[in-house]
């Protein structure tokens, strides 16, 4: 039996083929080094995210959320959902915390579930990935399964907003959160504590709607990077991920910048740590490749 | 025929707040702030509100009803939480102005073309359509919103990152035939009809 079973939430962009797929093949490589079993809570829906709002609403929101909770209360019962992607964990949390909250918000969701046969009673915690790590295997634990070290790598260690915000890391500061600069040193890597836009929105879903507005966070958070000397950006969340990687090349066009930073998630680091090829690694999933990260994989 | 708009004034007459109490995500607590400015000074995209938060909650209070809903300082709000961890009197800024631009879109207030409003729009109704978010779709609509031709170029310019994502794994072209969903989509669909039914008639959209 594994160490440890969570019902898990991978949301809409760690889908195969989606734009965080890669997010989803480190984290399983990840996991079956720390021997965790994820699985997954039966027929998912998406969370909504935070820019479901507009058209969205309220209770509709939180309902589809609570159809989530109310399969992995049924079907995992006992086990605590764990998201791997921010908005989901973030969309997730919002609608149990608003549920435990409120008997009338409770009532009206359980009204709209019965449309479809299901119920939630209010269980079920919702985590993100990085709290399992921290809170349930320690950075000592973490490191047990190292077999090779990140030695000779800088990493600008990106918190962005919603893994950070309004909920964080228990024990972590809003606006100098330590705990990926500890995952980077934990495995041998370099953590530049000097980056100064670690907690800097990338403009989130207004990179579609506002580009010039987000692209404009987005060189602010490649270039404090560069200033830190980092040679790669790290990160816990995939819209950051997207976001920060994937503009750069428009950055550079617009603004004849020479942006070639690579932006990697936590699991990806991790899985090379514990030994995983590249390609366990999800390292072929980067568009602008993690070279000398690739090399320690081979090695 | 009454609009929701229409009834809502009636409603309310002249006390905006109450209106916003009663019918915005969690309104009730507009009241509480203080005025201090926090939250305008920790908005990333602080520059491109016509009116920051602190200017908004005081233009409630002050019953700016046209000025407030018609605004696109709301669509501005990237949900980074930044206002929200800072205030001092934890005030759940996000969620308002979240709430606020949901009311004044309900309402049909908002400001027409307003593209966070209309890309907002269009994430939600993708997720909903089949359960899972369609990230081809949901781009290819993007960059089509303004005709075939701005599309087009908008789409090309975009070609080599789509490319990419493309070789890297990260986006599927054959996801213009459906892509990912929930298989009870009936379900989530009852879920979704019911949830707004009640909401639509608690806030009044249901004149």
């Amino acid at each position: 039996m594994a160490k440890k079973e969570y019902a898990f939430y991978p949301g809409c962009s760690s889908q195969l083929k989606a734009s965080a797929s890669n997010y989803l093949v480190s984290t399983n490589s990840m996991c079956n080094a720390l021997d965790v079993k994820l699985t997954e809570i039966p027929d998912w829906n998406c969370c909504g995210a935070s820019v479901g709002y507009c058209e969205g609403g309220e209770l509709p929101r939180i309902a589809i959320n609570a159809r989530n909770f109310a399969q992995a209360e049924t079907h995992l019962p006992g086990q605590d959902i764990v998201a791997t992607c921010a908005a989901c964990w973030l969309g997730a949390r919002e609608s149990k915390e608003r549920l435990d909250g409120s008997a009338q918000l409770m009532k009206e969701t359980n009204e709209a579930l019965a449309a479809a046969g299901l119920h939630y009673s209010g269980g079920a915690n919702v985590r993100h990935m990085v709290e399992v790590l921290i809170e349930d295997f320690g950075y000592d634990g973490l490191k047990q399964p190292m077999k090779k070290s990140l030695e000779g790598i800088k990493f600008a260690g990106y918190v962005g907003c919603q893994t950070n915000r309004p909920f964080g890391i228990v024990g972590e500061s809003f606006e100098n959160p330590l705990y990926l600069d500890k995952m980077v040193e934990t495995f041998g890597g370099e953590a530049l504590t000097s980056y100064d836009q670690k907690v800097t929105c990338c403009g989130g879903a207004l990179a579609f709607s506002e580009p010039e507005k987000s692209q404009k966070q987005i060189r602010d958070i490649v270039e404090s990077a560069y200033d830190a000397g980092a040679e790669m950006i790290v990160t816990p969340c995939p819209l950051c991920q997207a976001n920060v990687e994937v503009y750069q090349s428009e950055i550079n066009k617009k603004q004849g910048t020479k942006f070639n930073m690579p932006v990697l998630y936590y699991s990806q680091l991790m899985t090379v740590a514990y030994g995983g090829s590249a390609k366990d690694a999800g390292l072929n999933g980067q568009l602008i490749r993690a070279e000398k990260l690739e090399k320690i994989a081979g090695k | 025929m009454t609009t929701a708009n229409q009834s809502a004034i009636e409603r309310y007459r002249n006390n905006f707040l109450k209106e916003v109490e009663a019918n915005v995500e969690e309104g009730h607590m507009v009241k509480m702030c203080m005025q201090c400015g926090v939250c305008a000074g920790s908005c990333p995209l602080g520059n491109a509100w016509e009116h920051s938060p602190q200017k908004i909650f005081m233009m409630i209070r002050a019953g700016k009803r046209d000025e407030v809903l018609g605004s696109d300082s709301m669509f501005m709000c990237t949900s980074c939480y930044n206002c929200i961890v800072r205030c001092p009197r934890q005030l759940p800024i996000t969620h308002i102005m979240h709430g606020l631009a949901n009311y004044a879109h309900r309402l049909n207030l908002a400001p027409k073309g307003q593209p966070t409003r209309d890309f907002a729009t269009l994430f939600w109704n993708n997720a909903i359509k089949k359960g899972r978010v369609n990230e081809l779709t949901l781009t290819l609509r993007h960059y089509f919103r303004g005709g075939l031709v701005s599309g087009i170029k908008e789409a090309l310019g975009m070609q080599s990152i789509g490319l990419g994502l493309f070789l890297a794994k990260r986006l599927n072209p054959m996801e213009i035939f459906g892509g990912h969903g929930v298989k009870d989509l009936k379900g989530f669909h009852a879920i979704i009809a019911k949830a707004k039914e009640i909401e639509d008639r608690k806030k009044g959209f249901t004149a």
